[in-house]
């Protein structure tokens, strides 16, 4: 069966995708289908939905639809730019400790363990208020507290790869150990891998979501996260200002783990139905 | 306004006038009664709590309980006694005699005299008191004997009889601190004081305990046995926390002016906006002139023509706020309104940018610059956000910058800074609190709350230091005037709003604001009516 075939066949990961193309559109598209500056007040402040307005406005006079259009990019964006940076720190350590064992993988097992005892959450806010909250030091943040258990599932693949014998014979051929690794052992290594990048997006919006909740976030940059932390002082006045940007997390986060369950049908067919990934 | 010479007056008339206001005032009300404990909100939490140390708001509230000044404030800021039970002020204005208490001990025991009064007015105000050690170095402090001080002047200095509260003036004890680093006693975490509450317990993060001082020498007072200042990092769980009774006060910054209707609504609770006479405090936005391109006075101009203040005013402050128009406060007697005013008018700033070469590049962008904003919570946010995006409408762009209190606090006195939100007490005087922010001589790198921004002009520094030595009222205002329309001309800073605090409290908490002093008060008169 093909890969598509295999990932068609869940209906609940064709939706996630068409949910997920649907935002991504949005994201790309926002300068055109929201012109104006977010920030910009735009009307009378604490419009109701409906009116001029689909979804309202916020305290200041802000469209709050025009912060969910704009949001969408900064969620999107730190969620793929962080667990990019997770997955090259997290693949290249496990792959290091699995494929040469011994002394090393003791002490890249030990570094690993070290970034795991520290709560994740505790660690990320730390680490913005540190390097002071911008862009940039949101993105490192949650990367370096999402990249161990990408390291460890590297390391296995990568441990139980090391034994097989088409990569004896490549020892033995003389190719060197980079190209083995690069070349002979991460591609078979990158299906599991994959699938836990998609899942950790959405683990990474949340955690963007999360930051900016507590005033943690860039505060240049509208994300949905802020737009709740700012309206939770009002709710009871103006629900419509916490209630959309959190149905659009909410959504999102839905829609990235349902592919991200498909890819898994689609790459690792032996497993499917089992949901028990290592996280 | 009252001249001079009647002050004297009061001396013989008023101590008792105050004594029989008080008893008549509580003959009108219910008895006070005995006991309970007040828990108030305070945020963000003050770095310090030692008066003159830090300056800081939420320093002031807890702090005014532990500390006493010789006098305090009605609402129309006259003195009333308070250490000092008795005073007068010579003829020409020059010395003024003050007659202390002799039942008055500090909260570890030892007697309060004279020579704590010298040693504050002369050492500790010197030392850490940016606002006051101005007004104090024009005097000259002796101790006659354990239980007068003498104040004598070179020259008359008609906001000194305003000086003497706790805020300006807080006495601090001689045999704690003298010969120590100021800043560094460790007693500055368990402040001792003579006020009716004494410090208990600090606890990072949750509150700070204050209770009763048994030793108290009004009798029968303070009526509560204890206060808690709770620290409660979220406006909406504040305004909660009054709504359940879990917190029977919460001031100034605590409650989102957009949560007040509601509360006042409720039974169980009232709000005023009294109490914050003293005070008189104005939100500004100051551009630090030493650096490009706030030096150039049409740039300040722009960014106030940029700015919408009646929108600033009602959907950033809700209506709890007035628009100024300079930097004296309209309640002062000393204000004027015949100045340039700045009406909002976005191409008027576009012409000013343009005529000063500020052009916008190929994004529409005349200029960046960053914003400090105050980190006082979801309002000064707003604020930050509303600048942001009114300036970035004429082109300048502005990046906004975020802190701690501390952080903030430490980049502005150190002149780190392109422009930052914050509010200042303006209080009873132009000398005392309004030249602070204006003079050249109060350029003090590292200390805030000073001319932090940078602006200089000769003529505002001359008329300020002549007006406060000026015994006459109406030479006084006639410079007052002066000095507002240069000011208000050059925009040495981009003002925002007058602000109108509201102290919520819960109904059966009576005496909460009972003088210019308001929820700064001692409150030894506090207390719940069963």
């Amino acid at each position: 069966m093909s890969f598509l075939k295999r990932f068609a066949e869940n209906r609940g990961a064709l939706l996630g995708l068409v949910i997920l193309a649907a935002i991504v559109f949005v994201a790309l598209a926002a300068p055109v289908l929201s012109p104006t500056d977010p920030w910009a007040t735009q009307g009378r402040p604490l419009l109701p939905p409906g009116s001029d307005f689909v979804l309202g406005t916020d305290m200041l006079g802000r469209d709050v639809l025009a912060g969910i259009i704009h949001g969408a990019r900064i969620s999107l964006w730190i969620g793929v730019l962080s667990t990019v940076v997770a997955v090259v720190i997290g693949v290249s350590i496990g792959a290091l400790a699995g494929f040469f064992g011994g002394w090393v993988d003791d002490v890249l097992v030990r570094v690993v363990e070290f970034f795991q005892t520290i709560p994740s959450f505790i660690f990320a806010i730390l680490l913005v208020a540190i390097l002071t909250p911008g862009l940039t030091s949101i993105v490192v943040a949650i990367a370096v507290v999402t990249w161990p258990p990408i390291a460890r599932l590297a390391r296995s693949e990568f441990m139980s790869l090391r034994s097989r014998e088409f990569v004896e014979a490549a020892v033995l051929s003389g190719v060197s150990r980079g190209r083995i690794m690069l070349a002979e052992v991460l591609p078979n290594a990158v299906s599991p891998l994959i699938v836990m990048g998609s899942l950790m997006i959405a683990t990474a919006i949340l955690t963007e979501s999360a930051l900016s909740f507590l005033g943690l976030g860039d505060p240049n940059r509208i994300s949905w996260g802020y737009m709740i932390g700012a309206a939770r002082t009002v709710f009871r006045q103006a629900w419509w200002l916490s209630v959309f940007p959190g149905l659009a997390i909410v959504l999102t986060v839905l829609a990235i783990n349902l592919v991200g369950e498909g890819l898994n049908d689609a790459l690792n067919p032996h497993l499917k139905g089992r949901i028990g990934l290592e996280r | 306004m009252r001249p001079q010479r009647t002050i004297n007056r009061w001396a013989t008339g008023l101590a008792a006038a105050a004594v029989a206001l008080a008893v008549s005032g509580a003959a009108a009300q219910a008895e006070p009664q005995r006991g309970g404990t007040l828990n108030s909100t305070l945020w963000p939490e003050p770095p310090g709590i030692v008066i003159g140390i830090n300056l800081n708001a939420p320093t002031l509230l807890p702090s005014t309980k532990i500390f006493e000044g010789l006098l305090t404030y009605d609402f129309q800021l006259n003195p009333q006694p308070m250490l000092a039970e008795s005073w007068e002020v010579s003829e020409d204005g020059l010395t003024y005699t003050f007659n202390l208490r002799d039942d008055v001990t500090w909260h570890d025991g030892e007697p309060f005299t004279s020579q704590d009064v010298v040693y504050t007015l002369t050492e500790f105000i010197p030392e850490v008191h940016a606002r006051s050690r101005p007004t104090f170095a024009r005097a000259k402090v002796e101790a006659p004997d354990d239980h007068t001080v003498v104040l004598t002047l070179e020259e008359p200095y008609g906001p000194l009889i305003r000086s003497f509260d706790a805020i300006g003036a807080p006495i601090v004890p001689e045999h704690v601190y003298a010969g120590s680093d100021i800043r560094e006693n460790p007693v500055n975490r368990s402040p001792i004081g003579t006020g009716p509450f004494k410090f208990s317990e600090w606890k990072s993060g949750e509150y700070i305990h204050l209770v009763r001082n048994d030793d108290y020498y009004l009798d029968g007072r303070p009526y509560l046995d204890e206060i808690y200042y709770r620290f409660i990092p979220d406006s909406a769980s504040r305004a909660l926390a009054l709504e359940t009774g879990q917190v029977q006060l919460a001031t100034q910054n605590d409650i989102e002016l957009v949560d007040l209707g509601r509360l006042e609504a409720m039974p169980h609770l009232e709000v005023t906006t009294k109490g914050w006479e003293w005070g008189a405090p104005i939100s500004w936005l100051e551009m630090n002139h030493r650096r490009e391109p706030f030096g150039d006075v049409r740039f300040r101009k722009a960014v106030m023509y940029a700015l919408d203040h009646a929108f600033i005013r009602d959907n950033i402050f809700f209506g709890y706020a007035k628009v100024p128009t300079g930097p004296i406060h309209s309640s002062s007697p000393f204000y004027t309104d015949d100045v340039v005013t700045y009406e909002h008018d976005p191409d008027k700033a576009r012409a000013l940018l343009d005529e000063m070469g500020l052009t916008p590049d190929g994004d529409g962008v005349r200029a960046e610059i960053g914003l400090l904003g105050l980190p006082y919570g979801e309002l000064w946010d707003r604020l930050s956000q509303y600048i942001k995006q009114a300036l970035g409408e004429v082109g300048v762009e502005v990046t906004l910058e975020a802190s701690d209190v501390a952080g903030w606090g430490s980049r502005i006195a150190n002149w780190d800074v392109d422009m930052s939100t914050t509010y200042l007490t303006t209080l009873s005087d132009p000398a005392l609190g309004v030249a602070r922010s204006y003079i050249t001589d109060n350029q003090k790198k590292g200390v805030l709350f000073t001319n932090t921004a940078g602006y200089s002009n000769p003529e505002v520094d001359r008329l300020f230091a002549e007006a406060a030595s000026e015994p006459n009222h109406e030479k006084r205002l006639e410079m007052y005037h002066e000095v507002q329309k240069i000011i208000a001309d050059e925009v040495a800073l981009a003002w925002l709003a007058e602000l109108q605090w509201p102290t919520v409290h819960d109904a059966k908490l009576k005496n909460v604001v009972r003088n210019g002093l308001g929820p700064n008060d001692n409150f030894a008169e506090a207390y719940f009516e069963q």
